[in-house]
């Protein structure tokens, strides 16, 4: 079966692939584009590490497929720092040793940063509620929350 | 902060801060490279055959469909790999067999749980392998299947192994079973001390086999060569054993083969075994193309090591001042398909933290047509500890004392007896105790429908074999290499442990994981060893080095090199009769090394003893909603005796996870098979691991008993966390509701039943 050509913007740069009709966007991401910081944990949408954003929208790459970013502005893990400057969130993460293992971490900031875009100030239960579909098995998420509410209030400049 | 640290006297300038790790931003920006991250020019990916069928034997394979198949390299059978000795080596606590090894990676005669390996393939794409695998045909004779333990205990059961007969039974059996194991520890008179008794419990408890659940499931590249060099990426907890098994398996030299450190995403003992790197390396070898196999979730929850469930019954007797006078606890435990529980962990933890002098426990290794259980943090401890720590909350609320009290009246200390024999030499526990004691919530009244549990667990801790080796550079900086993988931090622990001894800032150190040829051997980072052991190491050769640097200084102002002692990071005269010397730094020495001897390199390895165990006490706050059976943990403290935090957060951190793991398995995680022995929840949707909604802050408590036996008094901080969590959720929901839990795990359904039994 022939495959699709598909035109998309990733982290801000235009990218062209071709891939199979079944084939998912995580995979093209990690396999055709060796864009490997999004993590596969399970392939079916329950853990959150392959997150992205897809025209803003918070998604699992893993539950999308590589066709359907046709069009759309992708953002990932790697397009989170600017050159050498880390973003806020991946600062506070290491700071507050808000990763162990590190496997969950690119889903993790993803994710965080879809929250702060939406709601600048939320409470713990609001990042507990927002994350909940990202899994982390080492720490416990205690140094994870500290890390989004922290990086918040210096993101508000309060 | 939901933490504080019990300090002692801190006199350290890098041992005890929290500075960002050295693998830090490569994590934070997707470039750190796992298992799964790894490429190579012209690789192949392979996919695995596995067994529909919980129990079958295997007639025949035809692979000839698929070999047709365009695009596929070659398909690997059993066959391919050769047999094994059967012989269990090693201590017995981990004894490995190999005859039983080769037959978890890939089945020989029977398939023994759904999910079993049965062949491989290689192919260009991993769409193709996957279509090839559907090819294959395999002629079943599917045979009758035993998943539950007490039932393959059963005279009656289907019986994996035909040639089975129980170790440890006088005289031996002649009748083969599912029972691979009988052990028994015993001490005092048991008859005497119940007799002794105030009060007396005895009550049978069930545990679920748990996953470990990292995130990442397995993966690997391999590249082997026409010359029979070899070299493989993997994620794993040991790189070094992952080169043992993988040449034992394959029947190859060591030497052979280079095994690269890939990062890890997570492991909690799951990754101290190997799955798919045997079967990469010999499909890499047969089509002399490198090969990357990466598990999927399902595989990962059929095919890879939960630990076990157990069925245990344990009888406490106690007199009416709180002081416990016999124990005696039976443990059996599934271990899988293969030989291998944790049971004798279980057995040797269950009453370890108690000062009891008529104690029994025994012990049963029970196979069953469930995936073989690997290690999972404090493997065995946790499960024994469920039922033990039930029934001292039993007693403590018949003898009308609090738990906590009863609890300190009988903790073991340094010169305590343990019911496995040598003597505890270590204090720590009753610190933990008194940490709780002390805690400003502990005596707080709780509301309608809540209440508070504790608990306490025991943990050995590892030392053991390890290898570091340090490398200063022209510039004065320092490179530090062990050869222990990473898996939360020990870059930055042993990078802290290295500035420390040198005098030099952490940030001058950089502390990186070498591979096996480029390091000696280090055992696998598990049972919370590696602080302790490679710790030790890196110290040791960071005394080394300073014995050259005192050298090269010597050389440079012509002097006796008894002359020259170090301090704070700089040479120095050690006194004026050597003569007047400004004081020598490490970057004034390293910059004249090529005159003074040439590269200034050393390294150390150590086969460590003298690690101490670790004790973790803690209590939770839970709510019972009456209407659904859902509990609402809402506060949680868990003290531990950490020895002495070299990077506290970390430390920290290990205490959150480990806790979290706990309330996981206390609430929600199982294994569940349908009729036919297949697992019904295979992926994180339906085997819920806890998420973030679940949880409150957790509260960790570093209590820091130094231990002597470490120049910066480590202890292992991993694992002591996970054991009480699963008793102190159950003695909170009996104090919540008056109704005892004895089954794990404590899910709605079950807790609903209990509150509405009359």
């Amino acid at each position: 079966m022939s495959k699709h050509h598909v035109t998309t913007v990733i982290n801000g740069d235009p990218v062209e692939f071709l891939c199979a009709t079944n084939q998912s966007l995580l995979d093209v991401l990690r396999n055709d584009l060796n864009m490997t910081g999004t993590k596969e944990g399970c392939g079916t949408g329950d853990c959150g590490a392959c997150s992205v954003t897809l025209d803003g929208r918070l998604v699992c790459s893993c539950l999308v497929l590589g066709v359907e970013a046709q069009g759309k502005t992708i953002q990932t893990i790697e397009g989170m720092a600017n050159g050498e400057h880390l973003h806020v969130l991946q600062q506070k993460f290491l700071e507050h040793a808000a990763l162990q293992c590190g496997i969950c971490t690119p889903g993790f900031l993803v994710a965080a940063r879809s929250l702060l875009e939406r709601n600048p100030d939320p409470t713990e239960e609001e990042v507990r509620f927002w994350l909940a579909g990202n899994l982390c098995r080492c720490t416990g998420y205690n140094k994870i929350i500290e890390a989004v509410l922290d990086a918040a209030r210096e993101m508000r400049g309060a | 902060m939901l933490t504080n640290t019990k300090n002692i006297e801190q006199v350290f300038k890098s041992v005890g801060t929290s500075p960002i790790r050295p693998d830090g931003v490569p994590k934070v920006t997707g470039m750190a490279q796992y298992g799964a991250d790894y490429s190579l020019p012209g690789m192949l990916w392979a996919k695995i055959l596995r067994s529909p069928h919980a129990h079958a034997r295997i007639r025949s394979i035809n692979t000839s469909k698929a070999e047709a198949l365009p695009g596929v390299k070659a398909v690997l059978t059993s066959a391919d790999l050769p047999n094994q000795t059967f012989d269990y080596i090693g201590p017995e606590r981990v004894a490995v067999n190999y005859w039983h090894m080769t037959r978890n990676v890939m089945a020989r005669e029977k398939a023994l749980y759904e999910g079993h390996a049965i062949a491989a393939v290689a192919a260009t794409t991993a769409a193709i392998a996957a279509e090839a695998i559907a090819l294959i045909e395999v002629d079943y004779e599917v045979l009758p299947h035993v998943i539950d333990v007490d039932e393959a205990m059963h005279p009656d059961a289907p019986v994996l192994f035909e040639d089975m007969i129980t170790r440890g039974v006088e005289p031996a059996p002649t009748k083969p079973s599912n029972i691979t194991k009988r052990l028994e520890f015993k001490v005092g008179d048991l008859d005497a001390g119940f007799a002794a008794a105030d009060e007396i419990v005895e009550m049978s408890f069930k545990t679920a086999a748990v996953h470990q659940g990292y995130i990442e499931p397995h993966s690997c590249l391999a590249r082997y060569g026409a010359d029979g060099q070899c070299e493989l990426w993997s994620a794993s907890q040991g790189h070094f054993v992952v080169r043992a098994y993988t040449a034992k398996l394959l029947g190859m030299e060591i030497g052979n083969l280079v095994v690269h450190p890939a990062e890890i995403g997570g492991g909690f003992g799951g990754k101290t075994v190997v799955y798919v790197e045997p079967i990469a390396v010999a499909l890499s070898r047969k089509t002399g193309h490198p090969v990357k196999i990466m598990m999927s979730r399902e595989d990962v929850f059929k095919a890879t090591g939960p630990t076990s469930g157990g069925s245990m019954t344990v009888k406490i007797g106690v007199k009416k001042d709180g002081t416990l006078v016999a124990a005696d606890g039976v443990f059996k435990l599934q271990a899988g398909a293969f030989p291998g529980s944790p049971v004798m962990n279980a057995a040797m933890c269950a009453f370890a933290p108690y000062i009891i002098p008529n104690v029994r426990t025994v012990g049963f290794d029970v196979v069953s047509n469930r995936p073989k259980s690997a290690a999972y943090r404090a493997p065995g401890s946790p499960i024994s500890a469920f039922g033990v720590e039930s029934v001292l909350d039993i007693l403590a609320q018949k003898i009308g004392m609090d738990p906590l009290r009863l609890r300190l009246k009988n903790a073991v200390k340094a010169g305590s007896p343990t019911p496995y024999g040598p003597k505890h030499s270590h204090d720590g526990y009753a610190e933990t105790i008194q940490a709780l004691l002390d805690h400003p919530e502990y005596n707080k009244p709780l509301g309608k429908n809540q209440g508070r549990g504790v608990a306490s667990g025991f943990w050995f801790n590892g030392g053991g074999e390890s290898t570091a080796s340090i490398h200063i550079n022209e510039d004065g900086s320092v490179v530090l290499a062990t050869g222990s993988m990473d898996v939360g931090g020990s870059r930055a622990s042993m990078a802290l442990m290295a500035a420390e001894t040198l005098g030099v800032p952490y940030a001058s150190v950089r502390s990186t994981v070498a591979d096996t040829a480029s390091i000696g051997y280090n055992h696998v980072t598990g049972g919370s060893r590696v602080t302790y052991a490679t710790g030790l190491a890196v110290v040791e050769a960071c005394n080394k080095i300073i014995e050259q640097l005192r050298l090269r200084a010597s050389i440079m102002w012509d002097v006796d090199v008894k002359g020259v002692v170090w301090e704070d990071g700089f040479a120095k005269p050690a006194d004026k009769s050597v003569g007047e010397f400004e004081p020598l730094s490490l970057k004034a020495i390293a910059a004249k090394r090529a005159v003074t001897g040439g590269p200034i390199v050393t390294e150390a390895a150590v086969n460590a003893g003298g690690q101490a165990p670790g004790f973790s006490t803690q209590f939770c706050d839970v709510e019972v909603d009456p209407e659904t059976g859902a509990v609402k943990i809402l506060r949680f403290v868990a003290a531990q005796d950490v020895g002495r935090a070299i990077h506290p957060k970390y430390c920290e951190g290990q205490i959150h996870g480990g806790v979290v793991q706990g309330i996981g398995w206390a609430l929600n995680e199982e294994y569940i098979y349908d009729k036919q022995g297949r697992l019904s929840n295979a992926g994180f949707l339906d085997y819920r691991i806890p998420v973030a909604s679940d949880l409150p802050m957790i509260e960790a408590i570093l209590v820091e008993v130094p231990n002597p036996n470490h120049p910066y008094g480590v202890k292992g901080v991993g694992e002591a966390n996970i054991v009480p969590p699963m008793a102190a959720i159950a003695n909170a929901i009996q104090r919540a509701t008056g109704k005892r839990l004895t089954e794990l795990p404590m899910s709605p359904p079950k807790v609903l039943a209990a509150i509405d039994a009359v």
